[in-house]
């Protein structure tokens, strides 16, 4: 499994008796741009919130550089079960909250803009920063941690500078225009030095300008912290320009996937985002 | 340049502050009142800050800062009653001999112990809290928002009542309460005066507060308060950095606790009703929630107002010969209801809002006042 950041196998997460993820196995390689697409409610963002540890799902499992941070194989109560040969005694269940899964290296941004509101900018990335301290409580309150406190406060200035909001440090968040506000959000996630960065429809209320800053942006950031991206989408033009792969989820089936030019011209995509006429 | 003006301010006016408090220990006898109003006001000046460090900067509304403050102040109250008035306080029910002899022990101890001896109490209580926090949070943190509060507030009712139970008699003196309480102790052999030593001891543990808040513990703590969802998914450990708020905001209201036992000489369970917790957050919002100098200056406001600043409206009056009507004992409490319906109406967000006080912002304002002036005469 040797360049293999992320996988899922068999991963099905069921909300009564709705099925919002169905059977999704997905490999994302290393250094790659991978994108989630489909229509509104295909479960895209559910998937998300399973792989980074805010559901456990209903079955199947998440593998993240070769580790099991989620996984669940419940005894026959679920409709879809996994097909491994040892499926009727087989019970399995690991479970990792959020912030395990960040200290691990995966961060994640969200389709509706959570950032810290009132608090400044810098702080915003100072903050995430936090997950790699090393000092406790005590040492922190006491300023024995002074370098490690000061190096913190350097590398959030430095990223600031790299994602060019270092001229914006001292303004509270929700001051910013939306476009930087999303920006922010992703070096917020860049700050926790994660090996893996989700993103939850980044393009997200954007107009054609911003979004191909964004498109050049996410290449930027890719190659100089030496990332590999997994990202939902809804904008087609920034999916199929920067993504190396795309899975294209529809009712929480996976209906297609390959190269940006394969799924163009998938009839089984084209139906899900047309819609197909009646005869 | 800026930055070393604020210092000097800063030392001056902390030293203009200890040497009126010298100059009130100097002149006790006609003070009285004012020495007394400004020992409570430190003392919940304290408290305050520790619900602000849970309410205002972690963001759980918790109101169970009454019974932390009760197991300070028994844990410190029993410790240090002395062995020679133990029969006279516990006269109903007897002491219970394990703590009687444990206090026997301690009191042959040398001088040098028994100097340092109330300090210990009041963080042996302290930590004591700290303990019954810890295990009560495991439970109680994973509520949100109005649960929590009504969680916490239960709490520490079931410790009131556990305190005044008949069960603990040998121990908390149940109903009766605890007198007898030796006041405050001299710090430093004798440098600072047993008046002043609550002023010493609250802003010791006050710093220790803010400058937990400004740690990398203490922005971690404030992005919980400002997103859940968004503060796990950057790595923090809700659980972890809730509980840590809650058992250190318990530690110092039990502390605070100890204080007041030393404060009021005697306690009851009566004392450490839900009133209490209802007077601090009084204090907390009316000072601003999620600010540390507010929360300071609303304790000293909210005391010296209710306590000694209104006083007169209780005593009958007479104007030209003319009764009026309203002055009769209670009344100022109906006047102090009304201004603080005011300052909230006036300041939404407390006297400080989420600000901290700063010699800038002092400063500033004479200069926006210096141009608005000018731009009148122009």
């Amino acid at each position: 499994m040797n360049g293999i950041v992320l996988k899922t196998e068999h991963l099905t997460m069921q909300f009564g008796g709705v099925v919002a993820v169905d059977d999704l196995n997905i490999e994302i390689p290393q250094g790659h741009i991978t994108a989630l697409i489909g229509p509104n409610g295909a479960g895209k963002t559910t998937a998300f919130n399973v792989i980074t540890g805010g559901y456990m799902p209903t079955n199947g499992r998440v593998v993240f550089h070769d580790k099991v941070i989620g996984e669940n194989h419940p005894r026959s109560k679920m409709k879809k079960i996994y097909n491994g040969s040892d499926r009727t005694t087989f019970h399995h269940q690991v479970v990792n909250t959020p912030d395990k899964i960040t200290r691990l290296g995966m961060a994640r941004t969200f389709q509706n803009i959570r950032l810290f509101k009132e608090l400044s900018v810098f702080e915003n990335v100072l903050i995430a920063k936090h997950c790699r301290i090393k000092a406790g409580m005590l040492s922190a309150t006491f300023r024995l941690n002074h370098v490690e406190e000061r190096t913190m406060r350097e590398q959030t200035q430095e990223l600031l500078k790299t994602v060019g909001l270092a001229d914006l440090a001292r303004e509270k968040a929700s001051s910013l225009p939306y476009g930087k506000q999303r920006r922010l959000e992703i070096a917020r996630a860049l700050a926790t030095s994660p090996s893996l960065l989700l993103l939850d429809e980044p393009a997200a209320g954007m107009n054609p300008k911003e979004t191909e800053e964004l498109a050049q942006f996410i290449i930027d950031i890719k190659d100089s912290f030496n990332l590999t991206v997994f990202l939902i989408e809804h904008h087609m033009n920034l999916v199929m320009d920067i993504s190396d792969k795309i899975y294209v989820l529809d009712y929480g089936k996976t209906i297609a996937m390959g190269t940006p030019k394969e799924v163009q011209n998938d009839p089984a995509v084209i139906r899900a985002y047309l819609g197909v006429e009646d005869e | 340049m800026r930055r070393s003006r604020n210092t000097v301010l800063s030392v001056i006016s902390a030293g203009v502050f200890l040497a009126i408090l010298y100059m009130l220990n100097m002149n006790r006898a006609g003070n009285g009142m004012l020495i007394s109003i400004m020992q409570k006001s430190a003392i919940f000046a304290l408290v305050a800050v520790s619900m602000n460090l849970l309410n205002g900067f972690t963001g759980l509304f918790s109101l169970g800062q009454a019974g932390f403050m009760s197991i300070g102040a028994y844990t410190t109250a029993i410790l240090l009653i002395p062995v020679q008035s133990l029969d006279g306080v516990y006269y109903m029910n007897g002491i219970n001999p394990g703590i009687r002899a444990l206090k026997v022990f301690l009191s042959a101890l040398p001088p040098w112990f028994q100097s340092v001896y109330p300090f210990m109490a009041l963080i042996v209580g302290a930590l004591f809290a700290a303990v019954i926090a810890s295990i009560v949070g495991v439970a109680v943190l994973r509520l949100k928002s109005d649960y929590l509060a009504i969680a916490t507030l239960g709490l520490s009712e079931i410790i009131r009542a556990l305190f005044s139970s008949p069960q603990l008699d040998g121990i908390t003196n149940g109903s009766y309460g605890l007198n007898k309480i030796p006041a405050f102790p001299k710090m430093f052999g004798g440098l600072v005066p047993p008046i002043i030593t609550p002023f010493i001891v609250s802003a010791v543990c006050i710093t220790l507060i803010v400058l937990l808040i400004r740690s990398s513990y203490g922005r971690a703590f404030m992005a919980i308060r400002e997103d859940e969802i968004a503060a796990e998914a950057m790595g923090i450990s809700l659980f972890k950095h809730k509980s840590m708020s809650f058992i250190i905001s318990s530690f110092f209201s039990a502390l605070a606790g100890g204080m007041l036992a030393m404060y009021m000489r005697s306690i009851e369970a009566k004392t450490f009703s839900i009133t209490l917790t209802y007077d601090i957050l009084l204090i907390v919002v009316i000072g601003g929630i999620g600010s540390v100098t507010g929360s300071v200056l609303g304790a000293f406001l909210v005391t010296a107002s209710k306590e000694w600043w209104l006083r007169f409206f209780d005593q009958p009056l007479e104007l030209f010969g003319w009764d009026v009507p309203l002055f009769r004992t209670g009344f100022r409490m109906v006047i102090f209801s009304i201004l603080l319906m005011v300052v909230v109406l006036i300041y939404r967000r407390g006297l400080m809002g989420t600000n901290e006080f700063s010699w800038d912002r002092i400063f500033g304002r004479f200069k926006w006042k210096r141009r608005k002036v000018q731009g009148g005469g122009s």
